[in-house]
């Protein structure tokens, strides 16, 4: 059992924003979450990760309870487990490959960081990745330079350069237009595949869910409420995640191109009726 | 979990000798940088010690020998303090008097240079660098300059002390209080101004609301500060407890049990009101507490 959830909650006052939550991952998937705003999908995240603390559970990494960590064995957890976040969170002042290389700050002393000496190693590895992601032209640009899908890629890198054992994804793709979200997913699923690495995200569409996951777990008011392949997220399943009744379509909101081209087809289609 | 990264693709190379070029020519930059900065600290010093009338490490050992003193003399007359502690008090509550009034009539001042210096709000856009001028020069001139003048022409006493900090806080206050009112929203006042409102209105109804938790903690701040100016302003005669620590820290009348009294009055009132208003500023940003 690689990484299993035990009975975690988390209450803000007097708000429960996960309310006892339990599943177990037992191989490197790549896992999905789903669930409206607010349903608690980002807490969890940043409990596995451990920028927010749990108020009660068990958060376990192969038999190793990470919540309870602290000091220097909790900043090592957490560059063992890798975050992506909505906004990318990257230093908008500094140039990519220095925001690639704060993958490693765990293992630098903060004075060598002060001073820009990264090993050359290390920096010929981060512009490896970043090629390996397709940007690697930007790699001398200040990150606020780039466009909202590149600097998620350098986030991606980011995460990369930490060799983690686990990818967190907060939202990665709901600041993106579509064509760079699926740049985005590709690039997670390609990592997942390649080099075996664990990815859970959290994901704000439902197509996004089905085509990317190998499972899907759906959260609403803190609690999970569903757990299973993508193939058994019906229309039906959904509107019970989303607490959302019959009026509820999917392809309303969906932003993937995909579903734009059925949309066109079927109104093109349409039309040639007439 | 090695990364499979694919070596030696042409771009990815190029880019690692261009990159490695850079980081090389920045350490080199931030290295004659460091150098630089020490010689000029490291040369400053020397130039400023051979200046001074002693010499910094010929007097650095007597360092803890002015508070030895005030605690051996305190020591000996420990029961005396708590007397000292209640006779000091008034002059302690005259300071902060002289604070709180001068935080009070500078903060209104500086409310009023604020707006009309703050671009999209002035009454007069063409005269914003006359009033931004004025703020300057209103911080520029110290308070104990405006202070010595004042007790020249009016005497020494409580009066001039606040009106020298009451000016320098109206230029340092609106200074902070255009920055605040630059990050107002402008729609408000779109509105009021379409139903006819003159500048006082749209002032009072569509800016303050917006304004009011940042003026009040800007102001909070000045007060602290404004204590311990109206203290300073004691040595030259301004009155408040400033003139009874200048009579007792003199060196060698025995009164240092009396400086102790009055440090330890000092301190409390600044950590007193310190709690106060930090306390104030904090429900100011995040609101009121759930109850």
């Amino acid at each position: 059992m690689l990484l299993s959830v035990e009975n975690v909650s988390k209450v803000f006052g007097g708000n429960v924003a996960v309310d006892s939550v339990s599943f177990s991952i037992e191989k490197p998937a790549f896992v999905g979450i789903i669930g409206r705003s607010g349903a608690g999908k980002s807490t969890l995240l940043r409990m596995v990760n451990r920028l927010t603390d749990a108020s009660s559970g068990a958060i376990r990494f192969e038999g190793r309870d990470v919540l309870s960590l602290g000091g220097s064995a909790k900043r090592a957890w957490q560059s063992d487990c890798a975050m992506i976040f909505q906004q990318f969170n990257l230093v908008p002042r500094m140039d990519v490959v220095s925001n690639v290389l704060h993958g490693t700050l765990n293992r630098h002393s903060a004075f060598a960081t002060f001073f820009n000496l990264y090993p050359t190693a290390d920096i010929h590895r981060a512009i490896d990745i970043l090629d390996r992601l397709g940007i690697a032209e930007q790699a001398a640009k200040r990150a606020e330079a780039l466009s909202g899908g590149q600097q998620q890629r350098v986030a991606i890198a980011r995460a990369l350069m930490q060799d983690p054992r686990i990818i967190l994804a907060d939202e990665p793709i709901a600041s993106l237009d579509p064509m760079n979200a699926q740049v985005v997913m590709d690039a997670l699923r390609r990592i997942h595949e390649e080099d075996g690495r664990m990815v859970v995200a959290n994901l704000h569409t439902l197509d996004t869910a089905r085509r990317y996951c190998d499972r899907v777990i759906g959260m609403r008011a803190g609690r999970i409420v569903f757990d299973g392949t993508p193939g058994q997220l019906t229309t039906g399943v959904a509107r019970d995640i989303y607490g959302a009744d019959a009026s509820f379509s999917e392809s309303a909101t969906s932003t993937s191109i995909e579903a734009l081209d059925a949309n066109a087809r079927a109104m093109m289609e349409e039309a040639e009726l007439l | 979990m090695a990364d499979t990264v694919t070596q030696g693709a042409p771009g990815a190379l190029d880019m690692r000798e261009h990159y490695m070029a850079l980081t090389r020519r920045r350490r080199l930059y931030s290295g004659v940088m460091l150098i630089v900065f020490v010689a000029l600290m490291a040369s400053g010093f020397v130039v400023a010690n051979d200046r001074n009338a002693g010499g910094f490490w010929d007097g650095i050992h007597n360092i803890f020998a002015f508070p030895a003193m005030v605690i051996a003399e305190t020591s000996g007359k420990l029961m005396l303090l708590p007397a000292h502690l209640a006779h000091f008090f008034p002059s302690l509550v005259e300071t902060i008097n002289i604070a709180a009034v001068s935080t009070l009539v500078g903060g209104g001042l500086g409310m009023i240079l604020s707006l009309l210096s703050t671009r999209g709000l002035a009454r007069f856009p063409l005269l914003i660098p006359l009033f931004r001028r004025i703020m300057d020069i209103m911080r520029a001139v110290p308070e104990i300059v405006i202070a010595l003048v004042l007790i020249f022409i009016l005497g020494g006493g409580p009066v001039p002390a606040m009106i020298a900090i009451a000016f320098h806080t109206g230029g340092a206050l609106g200074k902070l209080f255009s920055e605040v009112n630059e990050n107002a929203d402008t729609k408000p006042l779109d509105g009021l101004e379409s139903v006819g409102a003159t500048w006082m209105q749209r002032m009072y109804l569509g800016v303050m609301p917006q304004v009011a938790p940042n003026y009040l903690s800007y102001a909070l701040l000045r007060f602290e500060v404004n204590i311990r100016a109206s203290a300073i302003l004691g040595f030259v005669g301004a009155g408040g407890i400033g003139y009874e620590l200048k009579n007792a820290m003199s060196w060698g009348q025995g009164k240092f049990d009396e400086a102790a009294a009055i440090f330890l009055l000092l301190f409390g009132a600044i950590v007193f009101f310190d709690q106060v208003s930090s306390h104030f500023r904090n429900r100011l940003t995040q609101g009121r507490p759930v109850s």
